[in-house]
Parts: structure tokens; C-alpha cells; sequence
């Protein structure tokens, strides 16, 4: 760097020099910004990682806020609620910044996941980017249900019965497993506490630690594009991918964009339609827990409902929540259920993209179902054969369609 | 490590087994003591001293409880549910056998020996209750009227749970094809006299 007269510049070099010596910070930024290549042909689908990062943001900073007021007692818990919504200033801002920031966080972690399936970005070599996509969102389905538990309405009192009953299921150590969950006899003050130190502390770490890794792994390998090109096979002079564009500018650019429009979403919801017409907060919930009153319906929240009406298509306990289970778990291994030569479902078939679209509709289905109080039986299980059919045929289609040459270089 | 080039700085050891061994007794050691020190953290979650003696036995009047009429009583945070049933109702047990999942009681997580009879109680027309849901832990409501019901045509009075629309005879067992797979829950109890009942407790001489 070229000495300027100028004392402070200077002393702004002698600094930034001084902390590099110690902690590379520049081949960090480096690394992850200014020379993280990503390809030039993004498209709207991309947005939808950067924004999950947003969310997260406001999960963290509301969270943080909330837990000045809120007090993880049963016996308060449900007025500190009120009272933060009623007497705190801006309290109920905060409170609804969190709460309809969490389904805000699925809706944009469906959207992304629904990338990753589109473009096949889970194939060799990001099948660990996506196995740590997966596990973030199970633990983000955790983090949501226990957050939901904190208010200790109706619904979440409900909801926790409901949900820990599932591990009763287990053979043998099913009802010791649940008084252990509990800590009780039944849904309790104990419960609740326990889900706080979960939802606030742990949880939150394991979600962090987690989508450090997911980025990491990410970075290792290069994002995968709209084409499924793999753009480091052709490289400038000086062993830039051609097809690629550093992050920073271009891409945060791009993210910054997106990331406005979706908080003028976001405003807009947050202000005008926070409790989702009884989608995000259920009106139940506004009624403190009762153990004694079981409401007449408990759906969960939109997002759970999926797997929920593939847990009602079953008659029987058990083996309903293994299906539960599978349906979740079954994403680990859609990298090896995926046989094609090729990427992204432009250069698929038709066989794949009907399979895609079947699923997506089963899916949306199966959500209307489980929230629904009379869904019919045939339906559910017509669209839980559906859900699953697409994983487990899977390596059939792809392995048989004829698919389309990948061009060399990404099409605009 | 074997494949790297040894260390300058470092003497090759004279005996690898003694490393090995060493090593190998430390690892299971450590584990052992990660174990035993996990052991407290995963215990202090189970149900506290304080949970437990408030899940001590409860006893209930039932001199007052007209026949047909069901008493809802809670212990250990459970809604536990006692009717008196008519003659008519007890008549009406006999003939669902073939519409119920384990019309015997063969399942015996779900009553005490002493109340595995066809009308799931000590004494006949009292039936003692855990009400909650065997799917998932609701509480279903009574639906004692015989007659057509929007659940079930040929309904002949028992518990109907509005969560998943599992539904129990008056005896608490379950019909076939709902969710719900076992019956409902007899908790322990024991009649003091005529009119005392205490939950939680088994006769005296019942295993």
C-alpha cells in the first residue's frame, strides 16, 4: 500500500495490518465475499437462502428482546404475554416480529428447499450442504414447537400434549419417555421451563453451529445454478470460473434487493395481518392453558400440517408417527434416491417434472388436510401414497428418462 | 499417521502396544466417566420430588352421582372421569365385541388385573377412567345418547374424541378403524366404602 501524508488513513492501514497479522481476517473476507465465485446466472429462486439469514437475524434479535419481559412460569407466563403485548412499549411490535417472523421462516425454507429440488442442488458433490439443510430445518421444527409452547394458551398447551404424546408411541419405554419429556405427570410448569431453556438457549446454539456448517460446506464446494453447469470446468487465465461473479458486489447487491422487498412483505404482515387470520396464531391461544377444557379441534400451525395429516392418514399410533417420521426423514436421502446423470429439471424429462409438480400438489395438499377438521380418509391417504411415492420411486424415474444434453457453459 | 513422515521432534516409541493399551483404557475410562457425569443432567429432568408427591392418591365422593352421570376428577394432572352406568348401558357392552379392536382387554398396559372384565371396572355399573385420549391425550367428550351420530351410525353411547375422531364404547374400549389403537386407560383404585373412591391406588391384596 502506497504511503499517504494522511495520518488517519495511516493509521487505518497500520490497524487493519496489525489485526490481519493476527487473525486473517482479510483472507476470510476474501474467501466468502470478494472472491466466493458464484455463477452469473441466479435467478429468483436464490433468494431464498440469503433471506432464511434475515429471519434468523430477527428470530435472534426479537428473541432476545422478548425474553426481557417474558417469564418462563406457567402461572405468568401467559400474562407476561399479554403484558408484553398490551404494556410494553412497542412490545407488541417485537412480539409479533417473532411470531410471525416463524412463519415467515418456513415459508422462505420451503421456498428454499423447493430450489434445491428444482435445480438438484443436493447431487455430488452438495450432498452434505444438504444433509445440514435438513438437519437445520428438524431442528427448526423443534425451535418452532417450543416457541409455540411459551405463550401457554389453549393451543400451546394443547399442541405439547399432543406433540410429546407422540414419543409414548416408542415399544416398551414409550410412557417413561414422555414423563421424562415432561418432567411431570402431565403438561406442567416443568415442561414449560424446560422448553424455554431449549427454545432460547440450546436450540438457538445448535441452529447457529449448524447453518455455519451448511455455509461452509457450501463454500467448499461452490453453489450449483439454474442449469446445473458445474462452472468451475472452465476457468479464465488467471483461474476464475468464467460463468461466475465474486459475491460482493454482485450478489450481495442482489440480496440486498431481495431482502427489501421481503421486509416490505414482511411489513406488511407483520402490521396488517400478524396473526395470519388464525394461520400463525391460533384464536385459541388467546385463552390461557386449561388442562381440564381440550379445544375442540387442535390443528397445528400451516407448516407442521403436512406431516400432521400423514400422522391422521394412519390407524394406528405407531405406525403413524414412524410415517410422520419417515416423511422428514426421508429428505436425508433424496441425494442417492436421485439417479440422474444430470441437475436441474431443465435438461429432465417430462417423467421428472410431473413427478416434481405431483409432489409439490400432495404436499399443498396434505397441508389443507391436516388443518382442516373433517379431511376424508381416502384423501389423505391418496396424497400421503403420493408423497411418499415421489421419494421412493424416485430412483426409478431417474434412472430410466432420457434427459437433455447439459450445455457447457449457463445459459443466460 | 502411519503413512506420514515420522517426527523430527519426536522419538519413535520403543513398545506400541503399551500406547495402545493405553489408550484404549483411557477412552473406556472416559467414557465411563462421560456417562456417569451425564447421568445427573438427564435425571434432573424426570418428574422432581415436589411433582411427584402432588401426584399422591385422591379420594372422591360418589354418593351423589346420579346413573348416567359422569364426575370428572383430575390427579397427576389428569383429567380421570367416573360414571355411574345404567343397566341399559351395561346391556349394551355385550353386543359390540365385533366392532371393537380388543374387545377382551388383552392389552393389559391398559387396566389393572382386577378391572380386565367386560365392563372394564371393580364394581360393575362405576366405571373409573383415565380420559385422556389414547392417541394423542385429549380429552373426548361423552356422547352417552344411542342413536345415529355423525361419527357413527350405529352408535350405541361412549366417549367421542374431537381431535382425530377416535371413538370408545361406555367401557372406554376402543372401536376398530380409528386412530386411537388401545383402550382407555383404568387407573389404579380402590373403593373405600359405598360412597369413596381414591384414584391412585390399588385394592389391597391387587398386585
Amino acid at each position: 500500500m502506497a504511503k499517504t501524508a494522511n495520518p488517519i488513513s495511516r493509521s487505518v492501514d497500520a490497524l487493519d495490518q496489525w489485526v490481519n497479522e493476527r487473525a486473517g481476517v482479510k483472507a476470510f473476507y476474501k474467501q466468502h465475499l470478494s472472491e466466493y465465485w458464484a455463477p452469473k446466472n441466479f435467478n429468483l429462486w436464490y433468494f431464498f437462502g440469503s433471506l432464511s439469514l434475515l429471519v434468523l437475524v430477527n428470530q435472534l434479535l426479537t428473541g432476545i428482546f422478548l425474553t426481557m419481559h417474558y417469564k418462563p412460569d406457567a402461572e405468568h407466563a401467559f400474562a407476561s404475554i399479554e403484558y408484553i403485548m398490551r404494556d410494553v412499549e412497542w412490545g407488541w411490535l417485537i412480539r409479533y416480529m417473532h411470531s410471525t417472523g416463524a412463519s415467515l421462516f418456513f415459508a422462505v425454507v420451503y421456498l428454499h428447499m423447493f430450489r434445491a429440488l428444482l435445480y438438484g442442488s443436493y447431487k455430488k458433490p452438495r450432498e452434505l450442504v444438504w444433509i445440514l439443510g435438513v438437519a437445520i430445518f428438524l431442528i427448526l421444527m423443534a425451535e418452532s414447537f417450543m416457541g409455540y409452547v411459551l405463550p401457554w394458551g389453549q393451543m400451546s398447551y394443547w399442541g405439547a400434549q399432543v406433540i410429546i404424546s407422540l414419543f409414548g408411541a416408542v415399544p416398551f419405554i414409550g410412557e417413561a419417555l414422555v414423563e421424562w419429556i415432561r418432567g411431570d405427570f402431565f403438561v406442567a410448569d416443568a415442561t414449560l421451563n424446560r422448553f424455554f431453556a431449549l427454545h432460547v438457549v440450546a436450540l438457538p446454539m445448535v441452529l447457529l453451529l449448524l447453518v455455519v456448517l451448511h455455509l461452509a460446506a457450501l463454500h467448499e464446494v461452490g453453489s450449483n445454478n439454474p442449469d446445473g453447469v458445474d462452472i468451475k470446468a472452465k476457468k479464465d487465465a488467471k483461474g476464475r470460473p468464467l460463468d461466475a461473479v465474486p459475491f460482493h458486489p454482485y450478489y450481495t447487491v442482489k440480496d440486498v434487493f431481495g431482502a427489501g422487498v421481503f421486509l416490505l412483505i414482511a411489513a406488511f404482515i407483520i402490521f396488517f395481518w400478524p396473526e395470519g387470520g388464525g394461520y400463525f396464531l391460533k384464536p385459541d391461544n388467546f385463552v390461557m392453558a386449561d388442562p381440564l377444557v381440550t379445544p375442540d379441534h387442535i390443528p397445528p400451525v400451516w407448516y407442521f400440517t403436512p406431516f400432521y395429516a400423514i400422522l391422521q392418514a394412519v390407524p394406528d399410533k405407531l405406525l403413524g408417527v414412524v410415517l410422520m417420521g419417515v416423511a422428514v426423514l426421508i429428505l436425508f436421502f433424496v441425494p442417492w434416491l436421485d439417479r440422474s446423470p444430470v441437475r436441474s429439471l431443465r435438461y429432465r424429462s417430462w417423467v421428472s417434472k410431473l413427478a416434481l409438480a405431483v409432489f409439490v400438489i400432495a404436499f399443498v395438499r396434505l397441508g389443507m388436510l391436516g388443518l382442516a377438521q373433517d379431511s376424508s380418509t381416502f384423501e389423505l391417504r391418496l396424497w400421503t401414497f403420493l408423497y411418499f411415492a415421489f421419494f421412493i420411486l424416485m430412483p426409478v424415474w431417474t434412472s430410466f428418462e432420457k434427459t437433455k444434453p447439459v450445455p457447457e457453459r449457463v445459459t443466460t | 499417521m502411519s503413512e506420514t513422515e515420522p517426527l523430527a521432534s519426536v522419538e519413535p516409541a520403543a513398545d506400541p502396544s503399551r500406547r495402545r493399551l493405553l489408550l484404549a483404557t483411557t477412552g473406556v475410562v472416559g467414557a465411563i466417566g462421560v456417562g456417569a457425569a451425564a447421568w445427573p443432567f438427564l435425571a434432573s429432568l424426570r418428574p422432581s420430588q415436589r411433582a411427584r408427591v402432588i401426584g399422591a392418591p385422591v379420594e372422591v365422593y360418589i354418593g351423589n352421582l346420579e346413573p348416567g352421570q359422569l364426575a370428572r376428577v383430575q390427579w397427576r394432572g389428569a383429567t380421570i372421569g367416573i360414571m355411574r352406568r345404567t343397566e341399559q348401558m351395561l346391556e349394551d357392552l355385550d353386543g359390540l365385541a365385533g366392532r371393537l379392536r380388543d374387545p377382551e382387554s388383552n392389552n393389559r398396559d391398559q387396566q389393572p388385573e382386577y378391572a380386565r372384565n367386560l365392563h372394564r371396572s371393580i364394581r360393575p355399573e362405576i366405571l373409573v377412567l383415565n380420559v385422556h385420549c389414547t392417541h394423542l391425550g385429549c380429552v373426548p367428550q361423552v356422547v352417552p345418547e344411542v342413536g345415529a351420530q355423525p361419527f357413527d351410525a350405529n352408535w350405541r353411547g361412549g366417549f367421542f374424541c374431537p381431535c382425530h375422531r377416535s371413538t370408545f364404547d361406555l367401557a372406554g374400549r376402543v372401536f376398530s378403524g380409528v386412530p386411537a389403537s388401545s383402550n382407555l386407560l383404568v387407573p389404579p383404585h380402590t373403593f373405600v366404602d359405598d360412597d369413596h373412591v381414591i384414584i391412585g391406588v390399588d385394592p389391597e391384596g391387587a398386585a
